[in-house]
């Protein structure tokens, strides 16, 4: 296993999103089941990335639980936060400068 | 570490792990007094706490009376200016009902701001001698009640520090202690698998009303209880925040749900249901994390486990917070301030079982009188805000 893999934990087997256990990307990462994935742009600690591609409307799932709905294809290796997903409750009040999200 | 220690105990049967002087005002306007008051008492246990209110409000009337008789406190000090509306002579009654020492000073009979002073001065050097001789009883984890509470959450909370602490709290409910977790607000989108837990399917039921509550008051509000800084830390949505959160409250069965100010009535688990009930009328439910320590503080917790990613610095005054740090790169930069390191479990360096032991660990010596980062660095946050609540109803505490 590559170091990029244990950098990227599956919280549960139901998940379509990894998270970050540390700064990783951009380039290409090995992913904890082997697979490698495109990343376009860095993530840090407790950052989301998608393990596959996840189309518009689909539920975001973490900790095996839907945690919102993508609002746009999101590839696979990609940044999965705020500028891509919606509350299915209510809106994620945010700063864009410091979100972490690095214009992909 | 031992599990058993010298408490304090009080003349109402309590039994507490502080032995606090709390100097309490009761409008702003008695805020200043009151912490001249206090700051003549550095590094001891003299603790400000007040309502800033001028107009009434049962809430903040019974979490008075509930945090002037916590097990903590020994004596109290009330500073009113005379003219705001808080009833002083009934809490006063409570208090001196419960056993303790109390004195009600009020600004506009007393002579001023420079005669209340003195006047509180000499009550609470007299407290101290007083509270000095308190007789000490033998407490174990079977008389606490914990809070637990997270804030400044992160991507890493929900991983290392929350799941730790609920660890911890499973411990704690089998070794007998009383358990709390809130914050509704951020158990949006848990609701279906909360009411599994519940005791009884009707408690499950006032569990799913509590956070549909929640949703809909945070909706007219227009923002859910989500800071900027949790999306800096990775967190994308309400309900990413809101599982992660949850897992705070451990594996037990949900014994009941208590709104603020209500004390557990035996061991188990239990949720703080602390939305107001009815139209949206005073604003936030917490309008910060201090907020939820003080409601927690007021139904009875004599301490609180606050687990924190992006890392809050807070304590609170009449009962200590134990710091539990999430996230192992601020765990570094604000050691000073931290009391457990669940980063440790991100770096792989610790398990999650490893870390809740500690966190017992943690709340036994805390019981037992060590001070916490918090309070070795003398900090004493507290917030009390107007809020509205029903009673909670007859479901809500099965095994009462």
């Amino acid at each position: 296993m590559s170091t990029d893999a244990a950098k990227l934990i599956l919280l549960n087997e139901a998940d379509n999103v990894l998270v970050a256990m540390g700064p990783i990307g951009p380039g290409v990462v090995t992913l904890p089941d082997g697979r490698s994935v495109e990343m376009p742009a860095q993530v840090t600690l407790g950052h989301k990335i998608a393990a596959t591609a996840i189309s518009e409307g689909a539920l975001i799932v973490k900790y095996g639980m839907p945690i919102g709905v993508a609002t746009q294809d999101i590839a696979a290796g990609a940044h999965v936060h705020v500028h891509n997903v919606a509350s299915r409750y209510t809106a994620t009040n945010y700063r864009v400068e410091d979100s972490g999200v690095a214009y992909e | 570490m031992s599990e058993v220690w010298q408490g304090y105990l009080r003349q109402d049967g309590r039994k507490g792990i502080r032995n606090v002087v709390a100097v309490a005002y009761l409008v702003e306007c008695a805020h200043f007094v009151a912490s001249k008051i206090t700051a003549k008492f550095p590094d001891q246990e003299v603790h400000l706490i007040g309502f800033p209110g001028c107009f009434p409000n049962d809430y903040s009337q019974r979490m008075m009376e509930q945090l002037c008789t916590h097990p903590n406190v020994g004596a109290v000090l009330l500073v009113s200016l005379g003219c705001e509306s808080f009833n002083r002579a009934k809490l006063a009654k409570v208090i001196a009902d419960s056993g303790r020492p109390v004195e009600t000073l009020v600004i506009q009979k007393a002579g001023g701001s420079a005669a209340t002073i003195a006047k509180g001065c000499a009550f609470v050097s007299d407290a101290m001698a007083q509270l000095a001789t308190v007789p000490r009883v033998e407490m174990a984890v079977s008389d606490l009640i914990v809070g637990t509470i997270c804030g400044g959450s992160d991507g890493t909370s929900g991983i290392s520090g929350n799941p730790a602490a609920g660890r911890a709290f499973d411990q704690l409910v089998a070794k007998g202690a009383r358990c709390i977790f809130e914050e509704t607000g951020e158990l949006i989108g848990c609701e279906d698998v909360m009411a599994e837990r519940a005791v009884t399917p009707e408690l499950g039921e006032e569990l799913r009303r509590a956070i549909t509550k929640a949703a809909q008051y945070y909706d007219v509000l227009g923002v859910g209880s989500f800071a900027a800084g949790n999306a800096t830390g990775g967190l994308t949505t309400i309900e990413e925040k809101s599982l992660g959160a949850y897992v705070k409250s451990g594996d037990s069965p949900i014994s009941g749900i208590i709104k603020p100010g209500d004390v557990p009535p035996k061991t188990g688990l239990y949720l703080m249901d602390v939305v107001p009930d009815g139209d949206v009328r005073f604003g936030f439910p917490n309008i910060s994390d201090n907020a939820e320590i003080v409601e927690m503080i007021a139904s009875g917790a004599h301490l609180t486990l606050f687990v924190t990613g992006r890392g809050s610095v807070v304590g609170s005054a009449l009962s200590p917070v134990i710091k539990i740090c999430a996230n192992p790169d601020t765990y570094r930069a604000l050691e000073g301030d931290m009391d457990i390191n669940a980063g440790a479990i991100i770096e792989g360096m610790r398990s999650l079982d490893e870390v809740a032991s500690d966190i017992v660990d943690a709340i036994c010596s805390t019981a037992a009188g060590q001070a916490t980062a918090s309070e070795a660095l003398g900090h004493q946050e507290f917030i009390l805000t107007y809020k509205s609540f029903e009673p909670i109803g007859p479901a809500c505490l099965p095994a009462r």
